[in-house]
């Protein structure tokens, strides 16, 4: 995709916008991350991919706080994630998430969803909160679909609203934990088409996705987990064609030869 | 590769309050609650002894030792108004066990007959429990027993008693019947019915695994039946079969002899077993519903006889889904024998109630109350987490 | 793309299509009515011998009791007299009893030259409940508005004391009256403190989680009756000097923290079928905890345990019957106390069935309405 690749190229000398610096978590005694380093630049599109149970996901959940790390340090747009409850609504408010399963608010419409956070959040008002969801969907392309409840849409549509869902927070950052595992694959491309779009408009996004096409495309980086730390981070190119490490070429072996 | 430099991580924003600090809100939200519960706790305690104190009413539970000075009309054990009061909620609370056990028993077996009743393919009879189970769920329990407390009171007396049979008197004394007279051969006949029981239940083991070591079948229902009914009844004849039966007779104002139920405990008796059963019912048949149809279709198809179907793959699965909110019930059931009070039946909250009202110890007389059903309640509903757990593992 | 794409509803062979299209000539025709209705005795009455046996005896017993029940309760029965000797002449129900003593019975102790201000009171808050039990009226604009000026009217109409009216006091109010007041207080009362019992029984926090527990399972635990008796005879003592609180009140606050910690288990079971991610999609758009749960956790867990939630708000108006034993005058113990009077307590069972149709009609009609709602939120939204 040309356009994404244009626009890789603008931003890759930005400011670093999130840093994990030595991050361990475990749960009970099973350690899911160990000594995890990474910088996110600003409008950078990284790419996590790995087994499942590599710790991915909860790396991804960690820089959110929806788990909160026990040893290392993340900060996000400036702000250290602590026990402190300000400094956590304040990275939530600027990192939009994307879940695996949706996570729709079924008991309300599509437009409700999509208004509900700016105004409680950012004291929008209702009229403008609706209208700022109405150009959110227009966006995702399902601007018909506003005044249905999530259950009446398919998964693809279902997606496409939680993207736009959290568009709505404006927020500075996009985490998108598997958003196309839980698809039928007709209705991948659709949700894949959404966050192309995104990517090109300079979002700093990090995509948990087993997408290597995605990857290729969109990313800035490729970051390869295993067994709950980071085996090797390197730019598409290298990272499809020459990989450094035995288990990312075994992974690669495994997940390209489907 | 970028790896984080660590010296320069730039922190522009973010509060440090202590504040907004979730540790120290989920320690600061508990000290408060503690604190709020400590003082709610002390107030209530100064003001109670405070007033108590004017009221000139003793604290404590030594009242318990003293004695109490009232009768009570039914006892399970001996006791008179010389006894203390701790005796007085001893007999309250057998009051209380014994009706509740028979009302039990007796709402289990009417709502399990009026739960198939109503999931049965007689629409007559499934049309007549499903009136049943609406009627008497929808009227209050209170009403139920006030009712029936009226109807026994309303009775003729002993004089002109209902007779439905020889020796058997329904009056507004109660319901009186025949019963054997005492005879020490009946100990034995006793013994050999535990006996049978066991040895009942033993057939039934090795047969189980009889069948499953060699494939052969065996009918247990009638053996065990036999040796249940047989054993008894040889201990008896055994013995020359003794029987002296003690038939009720009008005397005076009153019968003599047989055993009679009084027309309270038959009242709060019918009551809750007519209430609770309609709640069991819809359990049962909410449990026979569960099970899926495909289960009893699928059974079909291996070629399973009708009988062991109900056996080992309808009847295991509706138990689960119907144990646990039986409990309940029960549990329920048991509560609402305190409305014994109401009509004159010497419950725990009867006698609780006359207690209190004498000693004016409310507080301590409420203590013990509650503390003895909370007894009960934790009880049962340990027995049927047990039972449920056994059940549970036998279905795996 | 291979053949792996083709559609996978592909259109089926022609002839088998050909079996739904067959023209009508080679159709049966439907068994006829008659055979019908003998089928359906055959299926439901009469399936098996056992079945046709307790056919039999089910209906041997209905043809000698329901003659005899409408013989009773209808044909013989005396309708309306102001002697009880005409009663006592007859074989039948004597339902004068209820049109001679429905006002004690209704109403009660209350003054009985105010009791037309009852009626009125029935009529504002029967006719409100009815709104707000209709779809159409299910917004706060229409629904507070109308319970403000519905309580408004009824305690008006209840205390006095205003507007040339006389007061009465709680003490002396009664009947049916008293147990709507004693009904709705408790709902009312009673539900924010089952929310909040339900959400503190989740609560991390070892001690708030520990208390929620403790209250909920202790009062389960203990029937009605002893926390009436803690209302009645504890709780004043309780209370520093000189300050009081009303018998109706202290009652009411009994029976709703009773009912709110049996609807707090039922909300509790509500919330714990929320699934994970409504919380971190919830959190990772920024709303605090309030926010989370007063407006995306607790709509959906309510919603779930919607007919459980409703089963104890019955079980709650059963239970006001419970005032009975210390003496409060709701239309039961109003009844017991007019069946006291010698010339009328023969006809004890029609008072106490009339007494019981009212409980049933509104537990009746509370029930099906429950079930109605159900069928509404499961045909609108598919969730």
């Amino acid at each position: 995709m040309p356009g994404a690749r244009k626009t890789r190229k603008k931003n890759e000398t930005g400011e670093t916008i999130i840093t994990l610096e030595g991050v361990s978590k475990w749960f009970g005694d099973f350690q899911a991350l160990r000594d995890i380093n990474l910088t996110v630049d600003k409008g950078e599109r990284v790419v996590v991919c790995g087994p499942s149970g590599s710790g991915k996901s909860t790396m991804i959940r960690c820089i959110n706080r929806l788990e909160n790390h026990q040893r290392g340090r993340i900060v996000v747009d400036g702000i250290e994630l602590t026990d402190n409850l300000k400094n956590i609504e304040a990275v939530r408010r600027e990192v939009g998430m994307v879940f695996q399963s949706f996570n729709l608010f079924p008991h309300m419409r599509v437009i409700d969803n999509l208004a509900l956070a700016p105004m409680l959040v950012r004291q929008m008002p209702k009229k403008d909160a609706e209208e700022m969801a109405l150009g959110y969907l227009r966006r995702v392309q399902i601007e018909e679909q506003a005044y249905k409840y999530p259950g009446q849409l398919s998964g693809g549509q279902q997606q496409r609203v939680a993207i736009a869902r959290s568009l709505c927070m404006q927020p500075r950052i996009m985490l998108f934990d598997e958003p196309t595992s839980a698809l039928d694959p007709e209705m991948i491309k659709e949700v894949l088409d959404v966050m192309v779009e995104l990517a090109e408009d300079g979002m700093t996004m990090v995509v948990v996705t087993h997408e290597m096409g995605f990857a290729r495309t969109v990313a800035n980086r490729v970051i390869f987990m295993d067994d709950a730390e980071i085996v090797e981070i390197a730019p598409p190119e290298t990272f499809f064609s020459k990989p450094k490490s035995d288990r990312t070429k075994l992974f690669l072996s495994q997940i390209l030869t489907h | 590769m970028t790896v984080a430099h660590e010296a320069n991580i730039d922190i522009k924003k973010g509060s440090s309050s202590l504040l907004h600090n979730l540790a120290f809100r989920g320690v600061a939200y508990q000290v408060l609650l503690a604190a709020a519960i400590v003082l709610l706790a002390y107030l209530l305690y100064q003001n109670v002894n405070a007033n108590l104190e004017k009221q000139r009413i003793a604290t404590g539970f030594d009242f318990l030792n003293e004695t109490s000075g009232f009768d009570i009309g039914e006892t399970l054990i001996e006791y008179d108004s010389e006894d203390s009061y701790g005796r007085a909620l001893l007999v309250g609370i057998m009051n209380t066990l014994s009706v509740a056990a028979c009302g039990i028993v007796l709402a289990t077996i009417l709502g399990t007959i009026m739960g198939i009743a109503r999931v049965s393919r007689n629409w007559l009879a499934s049309i007549l429990a499903s009136g049943y189970v609406e009627i008497c769920r929808n009227v209050p329990v209170v009403l139920h027993v006030i009712f029936w407390a009226s109807v026994i009171r309303n009775l003729p007396s002993p004089k002109q008693a209902l007779s439905p049979m020889e020796g058997v008197f329904l009056a507004n004394r109660g319901f009186i019947f025949p019963v054997p007279e005492p005879n020490p051969a009946y100990t034995w006949v006793w013994v050999a019915l535990a006996a049978g029981l066991v040895l009942a239940f033993g057939f039934n083991y090795w047969a189980q695994k009889h069948r499953e070591k060699t494939g052969k079948y065996i009918a247990t229902l009638w053996p065990c039946m036999g040796i249940v009914i047989g054993l008894p009844l040889a201990a008896w004849l055994v013995q020359g079969a003794p029987l002296v039966w003690s038939v009720p007779e009008l005397k005076g104002f009153n019968f003599r002899g047989g055993a009679s139920l009084t027309p309270e405990f038959i009242a709060l008796l019918i009551g809750i077993t007519f209430y609770t059963g309609a709640f069991i019912a819809e359990i049962v048949r909410a449990g026979i519903q569960s099970v899926p149809v495909g289960q009893i279709e699928a059974s079909r198809a291996l070629g399973i006889r009708r009988g062991f179907i109900m056996r080992y793959i309808t009847f295991p699965q509706a138990l689960r889904v119907i144990v646990p909110p039986t409990t309940s019930q029960y549990l329920s059931l048991t509560k609402n024998s305190s409305l014994g009070v109401l009509i004159g039946y010497p419950d725990l909250v009867n006698v609780g109630n006359t207690t209190l009202n004498q000693t004016g110890q409310a507080v301590e007389a409420i203590a013990v109350m509650m503390a003895v059903y909370l007894g009960i309640s934790l009880t049962i509903s340990l027995g049927m987490n047990i039972y449920n757990r056994i059940v549970a593992i036998k279905e795996r | 793309m291979t053949d792996t794409t083709a559609p996978i509803a592909a259109p089926p062979r022609a002839e088998g299509q050909a079996d739904t299209d067959q023209p009508r000539s080679r159709q049966q025709p439907p068994p006829t009515e008659k055979i019908a209705v003998l089928r359906w005795m055959k299926e439901n009455l009469f399936a098996s011998p056992g079945n046709t046996l307790l056919t039999i005896i089910l209906g041997a017993a209905l043809i000698y009791w329901v003659p005899a029940f409408i013989k009773w309760g209808f044909i013989d029965a005396i309708w309306y007299t102001p002697d009880p000797e005409v009663c006592r002449q007859s074989d039948g129900a004597c339902w004068a009893v209820v049109a001679e003593k429905h006002r004690p019975m209704l109403f009660g102790l209350y003054p009985y030259e105010e009791h037309w201000r009852l009626v009125v009171a029935l009529a504002v808050y029967l006719g409100s409940f009815t709104i707000t039990l209709i779809r159409r009226f299910w917004h706060w604009q229409i629904l507070v508005p109308l319970w403000t000026v519905a309580i408004a009217v009824i305690s008006t109409m209840l205390w006095g004391g205003v507007f040339g009216l006389t007061f009465v006091e709680t003490s002396q109010w009664g009947g049916l009256p008293l147990t709507m007041v004693l009904f709705s207080g408790t709902v009312v009362l009673g539900f924010p403190i089952a929310i909040l019992l339900a959400l503190g029984r989740r609560s991390h926090l070892p001690l708030i989680k520990a208390t929620s527990v403790t209250i909920i399972e202790s009062l389960r635990g203990v029937p009605l009756i002893t926390i009436l008796f803690v209302a009645v005879n504890v709780f004043p003592l309780a209370l520093p000097d000189g300050l009081e609180f009303d018998k109706l009140v202290r009652v009411m606050v009994g029976m709703a923290i009773f009912f709110a910690c049996y609807q707090a288990e039922v909300i509790r079971g509500g919330l714990q079928a929320i699934p994970r991610g409504q919380y971190e999609a919830a959190e990772s758009l920024g709303l605090s905890y309030w926010q989370m749960t007063t407006r995306i956790i607790l709509p959906q867990a309510l919603r779930i345990a919607l007919p459980g939630i409703m089963n104890h708000i019955i079980a709650a108006l059963k239970n006001t019957s419970f005032v009975l034993i210390i003496g409060l005058f709701d239309i039961l113990t109003a009844t017991t106390a007019v069946m006291q009077d010698p010339l009328w307590r023969r006809w004890f069972v029609e008072a106490y069935l009339f007494v019981a149709a009212v409980y049933f009609f509104f537990c009746y009609v509370l029930s099906k309405y429950s079930q109605q709602v159900e069928r509404w939120l499961s045909e609108g939204r598919r969730f």
